[in-house]
């Protein structure tokens, strides 16, 4: 029952560099594309992070006094187009996504391998155009959102680049949901059925529908706005009769989803990780399925909740009140799941459970002040403010982020054949959990207080508030010193982790670590169970 | 068995003892000074108590099971081989969908007594052509909504700053000056980019948009200076658009009206 190779393709292989020079080819074989995109995004998050430092040096004190205010716009809007189109998407999709998918359905690559790689390459030179740009004449200036007509009436060059580079980023974006979407559904290994793939699978085909979906209207909005800026056209720009109002709808109805696209993939890692550390099957493995797509459902209708403020009728507000709030269903779903999978197990106390843990703290915090600003008369008072900051940065960086550490922690050994050192990796969390708290945290209170977003100078109310932030920051930052020394000496040095060293049942621990070139030496293992611990220990007993 | 039961029911019911403390305790925001701020406080003041019930309720059960089912060092083996329970799930459906139902329903509530589900094309004598479309806004009820006296304002945003035409008084100034308890009716415009009309302590935020004027009505209860802040992102000096909102008592205002007031020019 193996499935068949192309002989063609086989030999296609043969013909790759092998050795370290592969990270830098157009590499085919998808471990080799998912450490691209994974080495990739960490490099732009390292930039994205040292932008970061810099808005918090700004706003430790309240005069704008670092840099110019032109420059405090660009650095801001760097950020959060780097941190969400370089890091987190590329890393928590293409990155975990390449790498264990095909091992997850039982192939031996993705469905397209010439596709995946374009995808991945088209990822480096629209980041690095991204940062040029500020080189030019100055970096996009008018937010990661780009509203018009700030977008349209600030310097050109600065957004047309960056629009540019969130097209490419936008297509790469998409080949990989295609890629993903036909891997799942058509490369499964016979006799795999759909209920039996490990949930990283489901949050994946649930997450590139959204891109599918979603980011082509992105990618239309985005045309239509380069049209306004460099021909003058009158889509949205006030001035020639274009409504801006429009291309806010149009806009968030990408970046809406996009959140789910930045958080559905880490719901699946996280349930992959939880149970072979915890040593007991995922909880509710159905309701898991169902809450996945009920989210991405609901995911598509609840853009309009970004615009609470701006010119929506009355009526809309409410609808998209409700279908926000209700999102909380599925997703309080799965963190019961997940705690119930921890409840009554044998929990490994390490880098990668931690790592979960304050996953789960830090996202159920951001979730209920999601549902809290998903009601208009909240929203009213505290959108545009850091109220809104702190809520999404539990969402994407105390979520997310602190998953992909997470997932680091977990699948380095099978990546690399070495241990990470756990001592370095718990110091790690514990100053990335502190830090992050402390940095955000204390917004909430800034922006109910009146403390708007986006601003370089404030209130000098607000100056301690807003210093112990900046020292939350600094934390953050210091927190990639253990984590990046940690990586360097167990790439080296590192004890030998074996093929299996957690006692995973999921099918990528089923083959040497690091795994060959397609996966397995034989045949692709038929994995019915991933979850099924507790079972097979009692039955070897 | 009994015993647990026991402890379960305690820990909950001190989980909501210690919400509820610090939901009433805590002051979270800034001073009211319109009439739908302890509206509004009233429904943070829900939405902060249920969450930290469950914020609190998850971080416990999270760090208890973390600390007693952490591997000891001689055991072996996997946990339970449990893979979920139908009515463990079906519970922790229809709770959360009934919260969020009633909180839902509630925060209706809150902004329909805040005037945002009224009709936004109201009566400006002076400044509406009837056929202009106005597309969002909050339009408060309040008491004196009858009174014939309502202050009607036009403001214009521009970057980086808020004008206040004052049509009755045919002057145009920088500071807004309102009378207390008096029902405030504004129209918005703004001539380059979008900005925002927000005052923290009237717990009231509206986009300035350019081509297409919106509705912010308020009434003011208290008498002071407090700020008037741009909440949306216009330009290098964004955080430094700023202006002031002045409450004053009426005869205060209309000494300060008087003196502004310029006469009518006749063509």
């Amino acid at each position: 029952m193996t499935i068949s190779i192309d002989p063609q393709k086989t030999n296609n292989e043969s013909l790759q560099p092998k050795g370290w020079i592969r990270y830098f080819s157009f590499s085919l074989d998808h471990k080799v594309i998912g450490i691209q995109y994974l080495v990739c995004g960490f490099l732009f998050y390292l930039i994205g992070g040292t932008l970061a430092s810099a808005i918090r040096i700004e706003l430790a004190s309240p005069m704008s006094d670092f840099m110019p205010r032109d420059v405090y716009n660009q650095v801001l809007t760097l950020h959060g187009t780097i941190m969400i189109f370089l890091w987190i998407v590329p890393v928590v999709n293409g990155a975990f996504g390449n790498y264990l998918i095909p091992f997850y359905v039982g192939a031996r690559d993705m469905a397209f391998p010439r596709l995946n790689a374009v995808a991945f390459w088209l990822i480096p030179p629209s980041g690095l155009m991204l940062v040029a740009s500020y080189f030019v004449e100055g970096a996009a200036q008018a937010g990661w959102t780009a509203y018009p007509p700030l977008s349209i009436t600030t310097p050109q060059s600065g957004q047309i680049i960056w629009i540019l580079s969130v097209l490419l980023l936008g297509g790469s974006s998409i080949f990989g949901g295609i890629n993903f979407i036909a891997t799942i559904i058509k490369l499964r290994r016979p006799g795999l059925k759909l209920m039996q793939l490990p949930m990283y699978c489901w949050a994946m085909l649930g997450t590139s529908l959204l891109v599918v979906l979603s980011t082509p209207v992105l990618a239309g909005t985005l045309i239509l706005l380069s049209f306004d800026i460099i021909a003058n056209t009158g889509f949205f720009n006030p001035v020639l009769g274009g409504n801006v109002v429009v291309y806010q709808h149009l806009f968030w109805f990408y970046s809406h989803p996009a959140v789910y696209i930045m958080v559905l993939p880490a719901f699946g890692l996280v349930s992959e990780i939880l149970p072979v550390h915890a040593r007991k099957p995922l909880f509710g493995y159905t309701t898991m399925v169902f809450s996945i797509m009920g989210i991405v459902v609901l995911g598509l209708v609840v853009w309009a909740h970004h615009m609470f403020t701006s010119g929506t009728p009355p009526w809309m507000r409410l609808f998209f009140t409700i279908a926000t709030a209700f999102i909380a269903v599925p997703t309080g779903i799965k963190f019961f799941n997940w705690v119930a999978t921890l409840w009554g197990g044998k929990i490994s106390i390490n880098s990668a459970i931690l790592f979960s843990c304050g996953f789960i703290i830090n996202f159920v915090f951001g979730g209920i002040t999601g549902v809290a600003l998903a009601q208009v008369p909240f929203d009213i008072h505290v959108h545009d403010t850091y109220f809104v900051v702190a809520h999404f940065h539990y969402i994407v960086y105390g979520g997310t982020v602190f998953i992909i550490f997470s997932s680091i922690y977990h699948w380095f050994p099978k990546v690399t054949g070495k241990m990470l050192n756990e001592k370095l990796g718990i110091l790690h969390f514990i100053i990335t959990f502190i830090g992050f708290n402390l940095c955000f945290a204390p917004q909430h209170w800034l922006g109910l207080n009146g403390m708007p977003r986006r601003v370089a100078e404030y209130d000098p109310q607000f100056q301690f508030v807003n210093q112990i932030s900046s020292l939350g920051a600094l934390l953050m930052a210091i927190s990639t010193i253990p984590f990046l020394i940690n990586v360097f000496l167990s790439v080296r040095n590192g004890k030998n982790a074996g093929d299996n060293p957690w006692n995973a049942l999921t099918p990528e621990w089923l083959t040497s670590s690091p795994p060959p070139v397609e996966n397995w030496a034989g045949e692709a293992p038929l994995v019915e169970e991933p979850y099924g611990y507790g079972k097979e220990i009692s039955e070897q007993k | 068995m009994l015993n647990k039961n026991i402890y379960l029911i305690l820990i909950i019911s001190l989980v909501f003892a210690i919400s509820f403390w610090i939901g009433s305790n805590v002051n979270l925001l800034p001073a009211e000074a319109s009439i739908n701020a302890p509206i509004y406080d009233e429904l943070f003041k829900i939405l902060f108590i249920t969450g930290l019930i469950i914020f609190i309720g998850m971080t416990i059960a999270v760090i208890y099971s973390l600390f007693k089912f952490r591997k000891r060092n001689d055991q072996i083996g996997d946990g339970i081989a449990l893979e979920g329970n139908l009515s463990l799930e079906i519970v922790w459906t229809i709770i959360p969908s009934i919260i969020v139902l009633l909180i839902g329903l509630y925060s209706y509530n809150i902004y329909d007594r805040m005037g945002g589900m009224k009709e936004l094309n109201h009566n400006h004598e002076m400044m509406s052509s009837n056929s202009e479309k106005i597309w969002a806004g909050i339009s408060q009820t309040s008491d004196n909504e009858l009174a014939i006296n309502n202050l009607s304002i036009e403001v214009s945003a521009m970057q980086f700053a808020f004008l206040f035409n004052y049509p009755k008084g045919n002057f145009i100034s920088g500071e807004l000056h309102v009378p207390v308890d008096q029902k405030v009716l504004m129209k918005m415009e703004s001539k380059d980019v979008i900005h925002a009309f927000w005052v923290p302590e009237f717990r009231i935020k509206q986009d300035i948009i350019p081509g297409q004027p919106t509705i912010l009505n308020f009434t003011p209860t208290k008498v002071g200076k407090y700020p008037i802040i741009c909440a949306e992102l216009c330009g290098p000096y964004h955080g430094g658009m700023r202006a002031s909102i002045i409450v004053e008592e009426e005869s205060d205002y209309n000494e300060w009206f008087n003196k502004n007031k310029k006469p009518e020019v006749n063509l």
